[in-house]
C-alpha cells in the first residue's frame, strides 16, 4: 500500500509541475510581463526597476520556481480587469462551481444507477429501450446545445425556470442538467451491463433457488456488486464536473471557476486566466488522487497493477 | 485513470432476451449500419461539393434580411430554408460549409493521432519495460491535464488559428490509440508467429510491421470512427467558447453561440447547427458500435469511457 501510495503521490505532483510549467512558459511566450502592468508612457528607468523587482533577469527556471513558490503559498498575482490579488477572486468562485458539480454529481449517480437497474433488470422491455435510446443521444449530444436547448424550452417558452445566474435553487436545475446528462448516459451504461453480468452469476441463482425474493436479489445481492465499476468511474465524474464545468458555466452565465477563466480569456487577463487554470487543474487531479486512493483501498488488485 | 471493464458479452451470450417489439426492430437496425452510412454520405457529399449543395454564400450578410425564420414559420420563405441569423446570412448554407470544417479537422487530427497513437503504442507494448513505463506515464499526464482549460490558454497566447486547434485536439486523441493499441501488442508479442519470427532472426521493426500491426488494425478502425465524433463536440466545444476556428469561417459551435443571443426572437440560429452536431456525432459512434461488434465482440469496452 506505501508503495501504491507513493507511486500516485509522484505521478500527481509530476502532473502538477507539468501544467504549472506549461502554463508559465505559455504565459511568457505571451509577452513581457511587464507590458502587462506598464502603461506606454514608461520610462526606461521604471522599466528596468519593474523587471528587477520582477526577477526578470534571472534564468527563466529560476523565474519559474519562484513564480511556483508564490503560487504554492497562494499568491498567484493581481487581477488586470479587477486590480484584486488573483486568490481571492478564484476563492470567490469555488463555492459556485462545487455546488453545481456536487448537483450534477448527485443527479448522475441516482438517476444514472436507477436507470442502469431498471433496464438490466427488465431487459429488452421498453425502459431498457428507452435508457438505451437516452444513453446513445446523451453521448452525442453536445453540452453547450443541450443548455441553450433547456434555456429555450423551460425558460423562454415555458417560463418555469430562469435561464441563469445563482439565484436560488431554481436556478440550479438547469445547469445541473446539462452538466450531468452526459454522466448520466454513461452510469446507466455501466450499471446496466455491471448489473447484467452479476444476474447472470452463480450466487444470483443460488439466492433465488433458496427462496430469496427477486426484489431482495436485486437490491440486496446484485446491486452492490454491480456498483463497484460505475463507482470507481464515480468520482472521476466528479472531478471532471469541476474541471469541465467551462461550458455549462458559461451557458448559464454560473458564476464559477469556468466562467471566469472564459472571461479571463475574453478581456485579456492573463493572470486570472492562469490562476483558473492552476486551481482547477489542482482541484481536478486531488480528486483523481482520492479516487485512486478510495479504489486502491476497494480493490487489492489496482494496488500491484 | 483506470477504465472499468464493461464486458456483458458473457451475460448476453448465456440468455435469450425476450425480443420486444422495439428491440427487434433494434437488431434488424444493427445488422448494416445503412442509416449511419446514409448520413455520413450526405454529410461528406454536402462538405466535398459545399459551394453547389449550398443555396448561398455562408460568410455574405444580407442585412435586410436579418433574423428570417425557417421556411415552415410564420414569416419564412423558400429562399431561406432554415432561416437566416442575426446577420442575414443563410443557416442551411453555413451548416453545409460548417461540415467541412467539422470533418477536415476531425479526420486530419484522427489522422494524426492516430499514426502517433499507434507508433507509441506498438514501441511500448513491443519493447516493454523502461520504454513502456515512460511512454504509459507521458499517457497518463496528458490525459490527466484538463484539456478544455489549457486549450484556452494556448489560444490566448497563440491567437485562434485552423491550425493550433488541429494540434491540441491531436495531442489529447492520440493517447486513447497509445493505451489500447499498447494492451493489445503486449498479448500478440507472446503468440507463436511472432515469436517464430524472432527466433528466424527477422527484426524488431519488421515483426512490428509485419506481425503485430495487422493485428492491432481492427481496433485502431473502431477508435477512430469513435474518436471522430469525440473529437467533432471537442471542436464544437472550443468553437463554442471562441477558441476554434477564426470568424467568420462558419463552424457548428460558433454559430451555436452567436445564436445564444438571439434565443426570444430567432430560436432556430442556435438550434439547427446544434442538430448537424448531434446527428454527425450519432452517425459516427453508431458505425463505430456496429464495426466494433462486427470485428469482435469483445472490444465492446472500447466506447465506454465516459469524459
Amino acid at each position: 500500500m506505501f508503495r501504491f501510495v507513493a507511486r500516485r503521490v509522484i505521478a500527481v505532483a509530476v502532473t502538477l509541475v507539468a501544467v504549472s510549467f506549461l502554463v508559465f512558459a505559455l504565459s511568457r511566450i505571451a509577452g513581457d510581463p511587464r507590458e502587462l502592468y506598464l502603461g506606454e508612457f514608461t520610462t526606461q528607468e521604471q522599466w528596468d526597476a519593474w523587471g528587477r523587482q520582477m526577477g526578470l533577469h534571472r534564468p527563466f527556471l529560476v523565474q519559474y520556481l519562484v513564480w511556483l513558490g508564490k503560487a504554492v503559498t497562494g499568491d498567484l498575482g493581481i487581477s488586470l480587469r479587477e486590480q484584486r490579488p488573483v486568490t481571492d477572486i478564484v476563492i470567490e468562485k469555488v463555492p459556485a462551481t462545487l455546488q453545481l458539480g456536487l448537483a450534477a454529481f448527485a443527479l448522475a449517480t441516482v438517476l444514472g444507477f436507477l436507470l442502469g437497474v431498471l433496464a438490466a433488470v427488465k431487459r429488452g422491455s421498453t425502459v431498457d429501450y428507452i435508457g438505451r435510446t437516452f444513453a446513445v443521444l446523451g453521448q452525442a449530444t453536445p453540452p453547450f446545445w443541450l443548455g441553450i436547448m433547456l434555456i429555450l424550452l423551460f425558460a423562454v417558452e415555458l417560463q418555469w425556470l430562469p435561464s441563469g445566474r445563482r439565484l436560488g435553487p431554481n436556478s440550479l436545475v438547469l445547469p445541473t442538467i446539462t452538466l450531468g446528462w452526459l454522466a448520466v448516459a454513461a452510469n446507466m451504461r455501466l450499471v446496466r451491463s455491471s448489473m447484467l453480468e452479476i444476474l447472470d452469476s452463480e450466487y444470483i441463482k443460488l439466492a433465488r433457488s433458496k427462496g430469496v425474493s427477486v426484489r431482495r436479489v436485486i437490491w440486496k445481492h446484485a446491486l452492490r456488486n454491480a456498483m463497484i465499476p460505475p463507482l470507481t468511474q464515480a468520482g472521476l465524474t466528479l472531478a471532471s464536473f469541476i474541471a469541465g464545468a467551462v461550458i455549462t458555466e458559461t451557458v448559464f452565465a454560473w458564476p464559477g471557476m469556468g466562467r471566469m477563466a472564459v472571461e479571463a480569456v475574453n478581456q485579456n487577463d492573463f493572470p486570472l486566466l492562469v490562476g483558473a487554470v492552476l486551481t482547477i487543474s489542482f482541484m481536478y487531479l486531488a480528486m483523481n488522487f482520492a479516487v485512486d486512493l478510495a479504489y486502491g483501498l476497494i480493490d487489492p488488485r489496482i494496488r500491484y497493477s | 485513470m483506470t477504465e472499468a471493464p464493461t464486458d456483458a458479452t458473457t451475460a448476453l451470450r448465456s440468455e435469450t432476451p425476450k425480443a420486444s417489439r422495439p428491440n427487434r426492430l433494434w437488431t434488424r437496425f444493427r445488422r448494416w449500419p445503412a442509416v449511419p452510412m446514409l448520413i455520413l454520405g450526405v454529410l461528406v457529399f454536402g462538405a466535398v461539393f459545399a459551394p453547389l449543395v449550398a443555396p448561398h454564400s455562408p460568410t455574405l450578410a444580407t442585412l435586410r434580411d436579418r433574423a428570417k425564420p425557417p421556411v415552415w414559420a410564420e414569416g419564412g420563405s423558400a429562399r431561406y430554408i432554415l432561416g437566416t441569423d442575426h446577420q442575414g446570412r443563410d443557416v442551411l448554407s453555413r451548416i453545409i460549409y460548417g461540415t467541412r470544417i467539422s470533418l477536415i479537422i476531425a479526420v486530419v487530427a484522427v489522422s494524426v493521432s492516430l499514426a502517433a497513437g499507434t507508433a507509441m503504442g506498438l514501441v511500448s507494448g513491443y519493447y516493454g519495460g523502461a520504454v513502456d513505463e515512460a511512454i504509459m506515464r507521458f499517457v497518463d499526464l496528458i490525459r490527466s491535464i484538463p484539456f478544455l482549460l489549457v486549450a484556452l490558454v494556448f489560444v490566448v497566447v497563440f491567437g485562434q488559428s485552423f491550425i493550433l486547434l488541429l494540434i491540441l485536439l491531436s495531442i489529447t486523441a492520440w493517447t486513447g490509440y497509445a493505451r489500447q493499441v499498447r494492451a493489445e501488442a503486449l498479448q500478440l508479442r507472446e503468440r507463436e508467429y511472432v515469436q517464430s519470427a524472432k527466433i528466424a532472426g527477422a527484426s524488431s521493426l519488421r515483426i512490428i510491421y509485419r506481425h503485430i500491426l495487422p493485428g492491432v488494425v481492427s481496433t485502431i478502425t473502431v477508435i477512430s470512427t469513435l474518436q471522430v465524433g469525440s473529437l467533432i463536440l471537442a471542436e464544437a466545444s472550443l468553437s463554442f467558447l471562441g477558441a476554434g476556428v477564426p470568424p467568420p469561417t462558419p463552424a457548428w459551435g460558433s454559430m451555436v453561440a452567436d445564436g445564444r443571443n438571439y434565443l426570444q426572437r430567432a430560436p432556430w440560429i442556435a438550434t439547427f447547427p446544434g442538430m448537424a452536431i448531434l446527428l454527425t456525432v450519432l452517425a459516427f459512434n453508431f458505425l463505430g458500435d456496429w464495426l466494433r461488434d462486427y470485428f469482435d465482440p469483445r472490444l465492446r469496452q472500447l466506447g465506454t469511457r465516459a469524459r
